[in-house]
């Protein structure tokens, strides 16, 4: 056992050895390298958040056809870290009539909510936090944090934007988690587990982006929904809110948010990428080593991070009632649909040969897209045909 | 572990005390999440991994979050006014108070009161054996499935209720 | 090892002090809020008997998640009535609704 195949447990027993050795006993060294492996995890985390940002400022302007910051190191790679002393140096306002203490809870609750999320990502088959049972459940129980602090910001800030950004930003969230439990439960039944280690290994053949297309693309979009990045930033709005649940906040408080904005995409693609696109396999180059692993499975969320920030760049906003009938009235009838057929292949194909199994999935996913576009089409034409009906009857109406 | 029972239930009775004395009724649900939190670590500490994390999504995030909404739907203004608790409290504190000492003598005399608990037996998959027990005819499917329905019917009866008539 | 008796005797404090809210309080959400304590006593103790008794055994954690079920229904529907009641009283204060008293 060296270094290359098992990083983790190596430093932990030279850790180990070096502390018993200042006669520290076993159980507090323990207890004392989890602590320490936490703060390197969230260190790494949030100098990747840092690095997130000039990711995302380059990729929007290659998007609008600009350049992004290049003035500062090269590629402007040093610009995030100007950002970051500037927000570290502004003041610490705290505005009169606010709650003190909720106000200053909330962008901690916010980042922590993210922070959390790393516990259960398996870098590696032999990097990872902890292999929890119900890891999909914790996905979703985090979240249920992050949509809390949101409600602790808009409240706390005494400032009726702020409330109305954070009541609308909740009333997303709340809505969205649902297709999302939904779309979670896919992988669980096809791979049998809900823990993440397990779902990873469940895809060493076949990636389950190919047995469920429709699941991954549910999941991507109500992730879009539940970071609240558009089409639906419905919690902003320069023209009515401002800035929503955030718009007291100033200097490194709001900098929390922003951070933790940029964190929780870049780690639901990662999500993305270990519930559908198999996590750090990659055509056996996971078997180079655990750090070869890690970099796929950070690479695959990178590339999540991408398409997520392709769909902010590229859409228009959506409005509130549209958000939220498209929720209701479409992807949660459809999440349900998909989830059903997947459970029923899964247990009549039991016994089925891979191929033919993994074949009827795929054409199932294809046949339910197939029937909501017919269905969706079928609506719209009887939509048009009344409005055209209508229209001609005005313009009768105006020429008697 | 007895560090962390001592950590979680101080975090448990202070935040339930605050939950029943707070004025600011956003602060008592502030506090009610903080409770819960500590329920569900303690539920981790029982070893029931599931139970912890649903308490997290069904109590922080969808009873906790309904109450702070409740509470700014229900005033005009949001401070506070007039006293958090009525005439009677000091006869709410004793009746309380009882209970707290009848349970207390009733569990004493109770045989297993003390008992320590046994270790998981190793490779029970306790939230597999969960899953079974709640959709097996010969366990718990009729008790979930009336649940459901009550779900349902607790959702249809809150948006006839809530709904503003027209 | 914790033994059992401290879960029950942290449940039967925590259950107390939901009562006193649920006795005491003015406010109907507050109310609620007591009553959120007391079920969260019963699930401590639900829990605790699962892992205190013979672990095979699930009733105490199905027994729970039924709870979670009956908590959510009844602060939906309580809600909802606090909210309906509003609207016509403008008061959410107990005390203050006293139309059926005699």
């Amino acid at each position: 056992m060296n270094f290359w195949t098992d990083p983790i447990r190596t430093v932990s027993d030279w850790l180990m050895s070096l502390f018993t050795g200042w006669g520290i006993n076993e159980g507090l060294g323990g207890i004392l390298i989890q602590l320490l492996g936490i703060v390197i995890l969230v260190t790494i985390m949030l100098v990747i958040d840092i690095l997130l940002v000039w990711i995302e400022r380059k990729v929007v302007a290659r998007f609008q056809d600009r350049l992004g910051p290049n003035r500062l190191g090269p590629f402007g790679l040093v610009q995030p870290f100007a950002d970051i002393i500037k927000l570290f140096i502004k003041e610490n306002i705290t505005p009169t009539g606010v709650d003190k203490v909720v106000y200053n809870l909330a962008p901690v609750l916010s980042v922590f909510s993210v922070l959390i999320l790393w516990a259960i990502i398996p870098l590696a088959p032999v990097i990872y936090g902890v292999d929890l049972n119900v890891g999909l459940l914790y996905l979703v129980a985090a979240g249920a944090i992050g949509t809390l602090s949101i409600i602790m910001a808009g409240w706390s800030s005494n400032n009726k934007f702020a409330l109305v950004g954070a009541l609308r930003q909740v009333a997303a969230m709340i809505s969205y988690e649902i297709p999302m439990v939904v779309s979670l439960l896919i992988p669980a039944i096809l791979a049998g587990t809900m823990g993440m280690m397990g779902i990873i290994r469940a895809q060493q053949g076949l990636w389950y982006a190919l047995l469920s297309p429709l699941g991954a693309l549910i999941f991507l979009i109500s992730a879009v929904a539940e970071l609240g990045r558009t089409p639906f930033d419905l919690s902003e709005g320069e023209s009515e809110i401002v800035a929503g649940f955030h718009i007291e906040y100033s200097g490194m408080k709001f900098g929390w948010f922003y951070a933790g904005e940029l964190l929780h995409a870049f780690t639901f693609g990662g999500f993305w990428g270990i519930l559908f696109f198999g996590g750090y396999h990659f055509f056996g180059l996971e078997n180079l080593g655990p750090l070869v692993a890690a970099a796929i499975v950070l690479f695959k969320a990178l590339l999540g991070y991408w398409v997520i920030m392709w769909i902010k760049y590229t859409l228009m906003r959506v409005r509130i009632d549209h958000m939220l009938s498209f929720n209701w009235k479409f992807l949660v009838p459809l999440s349900l649909v998909v989830l059903m057929a997947t459970a029923l292949l899964n247990t009549l194909l039991r016994d089925a040969s891979a191929g033919f199994y993994a074949l009827s999935m795929f054409l199932a996913n294809v046949l339910i897209a197939w029937a909501v576009v017919e269905i969706l089409r079928a609506r719209s034409r009887v939509e048009r045909g009344q409005s055209q009906a209508a229209a001609s009857t005005a313009v009768e109406a105006a020429h008697h | 572990m007895t560090i962390l029972f001592f950590l979680f239930a101080t975090v448990i009775l202070v935040s339930a005390v605050m939950v029943v004395s707070a004025r600011n009724l956003i602060h008592a649900a502030l506090w009610l999440v903080s409770t819960l939190f500590g329920v569900a670590a303690l539920y981790a500490l029982l070893e029931a991994g599931f139970m912890a994390v649903v308490q997290v999504v069904i109590y922080i995030g969808a009873i906790a979050i309904l109450f702070i909404f409740a509470v700014m739907l229900t005033r005009r203004e949001l401070r506070d006014k007039g006293p958090g608790l009525n005439a009677n409290w000091w006869l709410s504190a004793l009746i309380s108070a009882l209970v707290f000492g009848g349970l207390l003598f009733l569990l004493s005399g109770w045989s297993g009161f003390s008992k320590a608990s046994a270790g998981l037996p190793s490779e029970f998959d306790a939230v597999g054996a969960l899953g079974e027990a709640l959709v097996s005819p010969q366990a718990f499917v009729l008790p979930f499935e009336v649940a459901s329905v009550l779900l349902v019917a607790a959702m249809v009866g809150a948006v006839y209720v809530a709904l503003k008539q027209k | 090892m914790i033994p059992l008796s401290w879960y029950l005797i942290l449940s039967a404090a925590l259950f107390s002090i939901g009562l006193f809210g649920v006795l005491a309080r003015r406010n109907a959400i507050a109310i609620l809020l007591g009553i959120e304590l007391m079920l969260n006593a019963v699930n401590i103790n639900l829990v605790s008997f699962w892992r205190y008794g013979d672990v095979t055994q699930m009733a105490g954690q199905v027994f729970a998640i039924i709870v979670f079920a009956v908590a959510a229904a009844e602060v939906a529907v309580g809600l909802a009535l606090i909210i309906s009641v509003y609207r016509t009283r403008k008061t959410v204060v107990a005390d203050e609704l006293d139309l059926m008293k005699w």
